[in-house]
């Protein structure tokens, strides 16, 4: 079978007119193409910094997501402040108790400076980036008196993986509804084309809010995760299936598909060898567009209640406690999980739009 | 064509059902915490001792006939208490979707024939951001800032005033006063993308042959856009619309919650969370009906603007 595998690659190499003569294979050309786009290159870089903040979330975190100290509510950001004798470090906290609200509330005692300790040692002996052995809260607490900028952190472990996952599992579906549909056709093709019609013409979010909603009380976070993983891939799977459909319609009939079913190959060694490979671009450019949409779905979902629950949290769950305007009145910093979400967001977008110009033979 | 829409139809509706069904399932797994004997009483009241298939049946046949049966938590007809918030609705989503077209197409436009000026980069990187910002968000803060800086709260549609209010041309213009804003902030994600899209289409169009006649036979330059290529690049449009349909209802229901506004939105939320399955059922039913008809009215409009398909 070796013979065919490479007239495969030189057809491919063959069939893009801006190759340099054949000298690059197609994934370099890609890859040189997107080098170009300043835009792709920082979303790309920077999406790869937030992956790598959120895995590490424990370490970079200056505190434990769940670290809660209820006399230390709704507590505002604190500035960091720098000095040369004492390095970074930021004010003590004062509180009196509002004779209105009967809230307590938040002033910054100058007397007292409590130094920012890099590779910080916490009492249970894990390490941080950073951290203090007074309170320190960058971002302000949240009403159970957590820290948000570690919460942040953390949260981006559940929304920004759960994207990516959400997005390989409709890959997955995606991709081998799509070759069947394309190479066998006949009804299988029409069955799975009328799926997918059915599957888009729902809004999504009354239905995702519906499923959610239909997730069993008692599972724990971990089946919670993964329901709304499958739940936000199940309706998102059919325009990927239908553009894999497209691109195998295109090459089944192609020259090389068959010569490769001249030389007795299978079906299975045809479809994993020969048209597969033809779609990769394009589905690593849908898929990556698809990204941002399941983070916002996420985000929505476990904004209304019907997502992510408690204790694990995610940037729609601490979007949640900012739902009310009264308190948003009262502690604008709740707010602050939206920035992260907009970023990632506009990140992912820029990274496909950039990889779609890349991957894109017909483009200068 | 019309046959492919009637099958359209036909196909979309088990579908719907399908998942009430499932709602329905769930929520008998995990039931009320009444007493048993009440339970007993309420089952048999709403029918859900029928095996399932002829639960569906029976709640299919009602749906066709105008009959959605009771909502569990309101203990009235969901006949009562949709109407008028589908009303709300449509009014939301088709001025969105007014909006959405009629600010997207002049700057897609706009873009496209100004390519890679800082207006094209600029308008660009807006509709990046336009499609990445959440809708709920947007009414969140759109809310924090007028409570801030204009001191309204934007709650609702109508002032405390014309709230219960019989329907006056008071109440009618009441109405407008809050209605911009949801609309708006329904339709910017809508706006965002549509305007890439116009902006694609027509500098495909215009690297076309005929744009470059046009051009040779000394047209100007207002004209060859607005009469040849506009033209040809405006016909996907149509035919997106009906793709656009999904997410300007879901934009509404998720921005109507937050903004609490009187739609399908909120109440779908809270028959969801309450389980009120007959409630829950219809409205999704009515959402992915209002889908149907507007790809239906979609598809009339593409026929109706590009001979073409007519023939096919």
């Amino acid at each position: 079978m070796k013979p065919t595998i490479e007239i495969t690659e030189e057809v491919e190499g063959a069939g893009d007119p801006w190759a340099d003569g054949g000298q690059l294979s197609y994934r370099q050309l890609i890859w040189r193409r997107f080098r170009k786009n300043r835009m792709g290159v920082i979303a790309g870089a920077l999406l790869l910094l937030f992956y790598i903040l959120a895995i590490g979330a424990d370490f970079f975190a200056p505190y434990h997501y769940n670290e809660i100290n209820m006399r230390l509510r709704h507590v505002p950001p604190q500035r960091l402040h720098f000095s040369f004798s004492d390095g970074f470090y930021v004010h003590g906290l004062k509180s009196v108790r509002n004779s209105e609200s009967l809230e307590l509330e938040f002033t910054k005692d100058l007397m007292q400076r409590h130094p920012v300790e890099f590779f910080f040692k916490d009492a249970k002996g894990r390490r941080h980036l950073f951290s203090s052995a007074g309170p320190m809260f960058l971002l302000g607490t949240d009403r159970m008196g957590r820290d948000l900028l570690s919460r942040i952190m953390y949260g981006a472990r559940v929304s920004m993986t759960l994207g990516l996952v959400g997005v390989l599992l409709s890959i997955v579906l995606g991709s081998i509804l799509g070759t069947i549909s394309g190479y066998w056709g006949g009804w299988v093709d029409n069955l799975i084309q009328r799926i997918i019609e059915i599957l888009s013409a729902f809004p999504d979010i009354p239905l995702w809010m519906a499923l959610g909603a239909a997730l069993p009380p008692g599972w724990s976070s971990i089946q919670i995760y993964f329901g709304i993983t499958i739940i936000l891939s199940i309706i998102r799977w059919g325009g990927l299936a239908r553009q894999v459909r497209g691109k195998v319609l295109a090459y089944r009939e192609s020259d090389f598909v068959m010569a490769a079913r001249a030389a007795g190959a299978g079906h299975w060694h045809i479809i994993t060898k020969h048209l597969l490979p033809g779609c990769y671009s394009h589905i690593i450019v849908i898929a990556t567009l698809a990204i941002p949409g399941m983070i916002l779905g996420e985000t929505a979902l476990s904004f209304l209640g019907l997502g992510i629950r408690p204790p694990m949290t995610s940037w729609g769950v601490l979007l949640e406690e900012a739902q009310r305007v009264t308190v948003l009145l009262h502690y604008p910093w709740l707010i602050f999980p939206a920035l992260p979400v907009l970023v990632v967001v506009i990140a992912f977008n820029f990274l496909g739009d950039a990889l779609r110009d890349a991957a894109d033979p017909y483009s200068d | 064509m019309a046959i492919s829409i009637i099958s359209f139809i036909i196909i979309q509706l088990p579908q719907g059902d399908y998942l009430d069904r499932e709602i329905q399932r769930l929520e008998e797994e995990f039931g009320d915490s009444s007493s048993l004997a009440q339970v007993e009483e309420l089952r048999e009241r709403y029918g859900l001792n029928a095996p399932l298939w002829k639960r569906y049946l029976i709640w299919i046949s009602g749906f066709v006939r105008g009959n959605f049966g009771e909502s569990f938590e309101y203990k009235r007809e969901v006949d009562e208490l949709i109407w008028d918030r589908i009303a709300f609705t449509l009014i939301i989503s088709v001025g969105s979707l007014i909006f959405t077209y009629i600010v997207a197409i002049p700057l897609g436009i706009y873009s496209a024939t100004h390519q890679y000026k800082w207006s094209d980069h600029f308008l660009t990187f807006l509709s990046f951001v336009g499609m990445s910002i959440p809708a709920f968000l947007l009414a969140l803060s759109l809310m924090v800032f007028a409570f801030e800086i204009f001191d309204v709260p934007l709650f609702g549609l109508f002032s405390a005033y014309y709230e219960g209010a019989p329907w006056t041309w008071g109440k009618l213009g009441d109405l407008f006063k809050h209605l911009w804003i949801p609309v708006i902030v329904v339709g910017i994600n809508g706006t965002a993308s549509l305007m890439r899209i116009m902006r694609g289409n027509l500098l495909d169009v215009l690297g076309q042959p005929f744009v470059q006649t046009a051009r040779a036979k000394g047209l100007k330059e207002i004209v060859v856009v607005s009469k040849h290529a506009v033209r040809i690049a405006i016909n996907p449009l149509i035919s997106i619309l009906g793709m656009s349909l999904p997410g300007i209802l879901s934009g509404s229901a998720i921005v109507s919650i937050v903004l609490g506004l009187p739609t399908v939105g909120p109440i779908l939320l809270n028959s969801l969370l309450n389980e009120d399955i007959y409630l829950a059922g219809t409205l999704i039913m009515m959402l992915s009906l209002l889908l149907v008809i507007g790809n239906l009215i979609a598809d009339i409009a593409l026929a109706w603007v590009d001979p073409r398909i007519r023939y096919e």
